[in-house]
């Protein structure tokens, strides 16, 4: 144990523990599996994981503020919906391939804007964002079953669908996407003063105040951005899909949850980080794949993953814990 | 001491008590007779909350023995110190607000009938004889979060008589009392010591302690200074034994040239905290506000720097009027707080040391979108050598740090900005003496250096020793102020009991 936090990489490894299991894992089924380790199957590993990927990318900024959002799942249906929906309107019949550009700018628009709000009721009210956005989850939800009436929808344009399918040079044009937003939110959350700010509001919000952050303002902003990506992976998925079903995202909110917890983001916030959140989704993404690969009934593969998240999070605690200092719960 | 006639209801027989860096008791050796009410003085940090947690087996001492009616014992935790006969009514009420007075009563200790279901009859039973007992008007089954206070001060109280009590520790009991509620409180504690209880009563007002007690040990650094009759002794005696000759800061007799006045706060209130203050503070000086937990010191500083809105009056800067609505605009205007309270409202814990000192300005050390790591080390490296950090490196996260280097980090942090005023609420607060010394030169320096600097502090001698000038503060209230040529302990022991000059002289 000494020796392992002693040299450089095994420092890492006891902050970033969802690496090592990855690792792990990975051996297992690449040895396990004959199909596993294939350079298609990690695409393939990378576009399923994508959509979790996205909102859990927004999701750890909300989080290390100390803050939550359970409303991703809703506003994935709904963005999904509009996408679909709207790039079918008789307005824009004639824009041919462009249609899709108000339908994706509509839908983006509605996840930031609702994010805005949870965040404006989380600053203003001071209710827990935990109570607020569960309050969104339910209406948005609602909201998305009112504005569909209940109906699925279908893309007329065929192009939508293949954009999801499609590729840039051999990778997926979805693993791509998520790639290429997993280093931008990294570089904000490491390199800027919004990054640093939002460590300090969730690791202590008081010496925030006293510090001179605007505290409201600067949750707003990371309610906004998990609301964006939420919106995001509901475009992809209905672009994979090639329509969207008021039912979409339906407990996304607790994978991604999970993801970003995997991932050592605490839930009491101040903790946190873009690289073991990439791990956390990563993880799940492997176990998925792996035992489906493996042919584990899907019920089982839940309970495994459900078993995994709390063996992590207790493997978590034994290795950062501080021997005798750590009070007696 | 004097000769025991009586079985002493509590003896503690050379009690030591170390934290890491600190010896909070240092053989600590008194008695409590039953049937008498015994105070126990000391200034901040003499030990007196140390002493009764290690009573009440909150704490564990390292060496010494206890003694409950001369029979040793060993206070395991809370629970078993009660069951020996020993009750501490805390300064924090530690009740459960949602349960009924008689739940919190015998919390832990429900009467029980068959199956484990509460016996409720014997429960409202039991707690209203005591009640009873104690004169309060209301009743067992009524919600203890309905209660004023000074009733949740009895349901404490009761809880003490549950069992049989042969020593009860009230822990500045009427801190936030009313004068009438007092007048109750005193009534019931006289009724206890004439059932035969010892008491100890911990307090810092001169009055309270000679209108009550029948003897008194002072506390000094952890040290028992002795005890003393209360009816043969004054207050100048128990002051000059609290506060002593022997403690090592010297009086700050420096002569420092003044600058032109950096902060003036005419007629400010706010609300019922304090009201019509008014001060100055110049450049190169520091002045010290003294005064007890609730004098409104903390308020003042507060108001000074955003966090509250004043009811009435005007801050002037550098002579010009200007308002402070936030953190942000006090920051703005070069006022700079470092609060009571490091860990809570001055460090995020789990950050490293150079992004703790650089948080209020980060916005300033940035490249284009990014913040400039070579720019926030330099600050880092500054301060580091400047007010002699120590730390391993500039990662290490400032939880890990001691007490008296998390302070010099906070320091830091609002020197880095550059404070046109800097206020320093409680400098050396958890800070060991060795370090206290640092800190204490450390903001004689800033002075020096042409900083406007206000310290609050609760420790007499650390105003004395740090400030040019000190005001001494009573219930919100401005009394005096001193220059530092003319301050003498007992006037300002007075200023802060609320005696004016007038009467003192």
């Amino acid at each position: 144990m000494e020796r392992l936090k002693s040299n450089r990489a095994g420092k890492w490894l006891v902050q970033n523990p969802i690496w090592g299991f990855i690792v792990i894992i990975f051996v297992f089924f690449s040895l396990s599996n004959e199909y596993f380790f294939d350079m298609r199957n990690f695409q393939n590993i990378l576009v399923q994981t994508s959509t979790i990927g996205l909102i859990a990318l927004g999701m750890t900024l909300v989080m290390i503020n100390g803050n939550i959002d359970l409303s991703v799942g809703a506003v994935v249906a709904l963005a999904a919906s509009l996408m679909v929906d709207i790039q079918s309107w008789e307005a824009f019949s004639g824009w041919g391939n462009w249609q899709m550009l108000p339908a994706l700018l509509a839908a983006l628009a509605a996840g930031t804007a609702l994010g805005a709000l949870n965040g404006i009721i989380v600053w203003k009210t001071g209710v827990d964002a935990f109570i607020v956005t569960l309050g969104a989850m339910l209406g948005v939800r609602g909201l998305v079953f009112i504005y569909t009436e209940e109906q699925s929808f279908f893309a007329m344009n065929f192009t939508f669908s293949d954009i999801g399918m499609s590729s840039v040079g051999p990778v997926p044009s979805l693993a791509v996407l998520f790639l290429i937003a997993t280093v931008a939110v990294h570089i904000l959350l490491s390199r800027t003063v919004h990054g640093r700010n939002t460590y300090a509001v969730g690791g202590n919000r008081e010496a925030a105040v006293n510090a001179g952050i605007r505290v409201g303002p600067h949750m707003v902003v990371n309610f906004m951005i998990v609301g964006f990506f939420a919106a995001l992976a509901g475009v992809t998925l209905s672009s994979q899909m090639g329509a969207s079903t008021p039912n979409l995202g339906r407990e996304y909110e607790l994978w991604v949850i999970t993801a970003v917890v995997l991932g050592g983001t605490k839930l009491t916030g101040g903790a946190g980080s873009i690289i073991g959140t990439f791990g956390g989704v990563l993880a799940i993404g492997i176990l998925r794949n792996g035992m489906n690969l493996m042919q584990v009934p899907a019920f089982y593969v839940l309970v495994i993953l459900g078993s995994i998240l709390i063996a992590v999070l207790f493997l978590d605690k034994q290795l950062t814990r501080k021997g005798a200092e750590a009070l007696k719960t | 001491m004097t000769e025991q006639t009586q079985t002493p209801a509590l003896r503690l027989d050379g009690i030591v008590k170390t934290f890491p860096g600190v010896r909070a008791l240092d053989g600590v050796s008194f008695e409590v007779r039953a049937g008498e009410v015994h105070a126990l003085l000391g200034e901040n940090g003499a030990g007196k909350s140390t002493l009764m947690k290690v009573l009440a087996g909150m704490h564990q001492p390292n060496e010494g023995r206890i003694f409950i009616e001369e029979r040793e014992v060993t206070m395991e935790s809370p629970l078993h110190a009660k069951a020996q006969g020993v009750v501490l009514i805390h300064q924090e009420l530690s009740l459960a607000e949602e349960l009924t007075v008689a739940e919190n009563v015998y919390l832990g200790e429900l009467p029980r009938k068959r199956w484990g279901f509460v016996d409720w009859t014997t429960l409202n039973a039991k707690t209203n004889e005591i009640l009873k007992r104690l004169n309060c008007n209301f009743d067992a089954t009524t919600r203890v979060s309905d209660l004023s206070i000074a009733k949740k001060q009895m349901v404490e109280i009761a809880r003490a008589l549950t069992v049989d009590a042969k020593a009860v520790v009230f822990d500045e009991p009427t801190a936030s009392l009313t004068d009438a509620e007092k007048v109750v409180l005193f009534d019931v504690i006289r009724d206890l010591r004439a059932r035969g209880v010892g008491i100890v009563y911990i307090s810092h007002r001169m009055d309270e302690i000679f209108t009550l007690s029948d003897r008194l040990s002072v506390l000094r650094d952890g040290n028992y200074r002795g005890t003393l009759v209360t009816a043969e002794t004054d207050e100048d005696e128990v002051t000059r034994l609290m506060i002593g000759r022997s403690l090592s800061y010297e009086r700050n007799h420096e002569h420092v040239e003044l600058g032109e006045v950096a902060l003036e706060v005419r007629g400010l209130s706010c609300g019922s905290l304090y009201h019509d203050v008014s001060f100055e503070v110049r450049r190169g000086e520091v002045v010290g506000f003294y005064g007890l937990v609730g004098a409104g010191r903390t308020e003042i500083a507060e108001t000074l720097f955003g966090l509250r809105t004043p009811s009435a009056g005007t801050i002037l800067l550098e002579g010009e009027e200007v308002r402070i609505d936030s953190p942000v605009d006090a920051i703005a205007q070069g006022i700079s707080l470092v609060p009571e309270s490091r860990k809570e409202q001055g460090l995020v814990l789990g950050m490293s040391c150079r992004d703790n000192i650089t948080l209020p300005q980060i916005g300033d050390l940035t490249t284009g979108p990014f913040v400039s790591n070579g720019a926030e080390v330099a600050i880092y490296d500054m301060y580091r050598d400047r007010l002699d950090i120590r730390s391993p490196s500039w990662r290490q996260a400032v939880g890990n740090l001691s007490g008296g280097n998390q302070q010099k980090i906070v320091i830091g942090k609002w020197l880095a900005m550059k404070p046109r005023v800097l206020i320093v609420d409680e400098p050396t607060r958890g800070i060991d003496v060795g370090a206290k010394g640092e800190i204490h030169n450390l903001i004689r320096e800033l002075a020096k250096s042409g900083y406007a600097v206000i310290v609050i502090s609760s420790e007499m001698p650390e105003v004395l020793h740090v400030a040019d000038r000190v005001i001494g503060m009573y219930q919100g209230e401005i009394i005096r102020t001193f220059d530092a040529g003319e301050v003498t302990e007992d006037s300002l022991v007075q200023a802060i009991s609320g005696i004016r000059a007038d009467k003192a002289a």
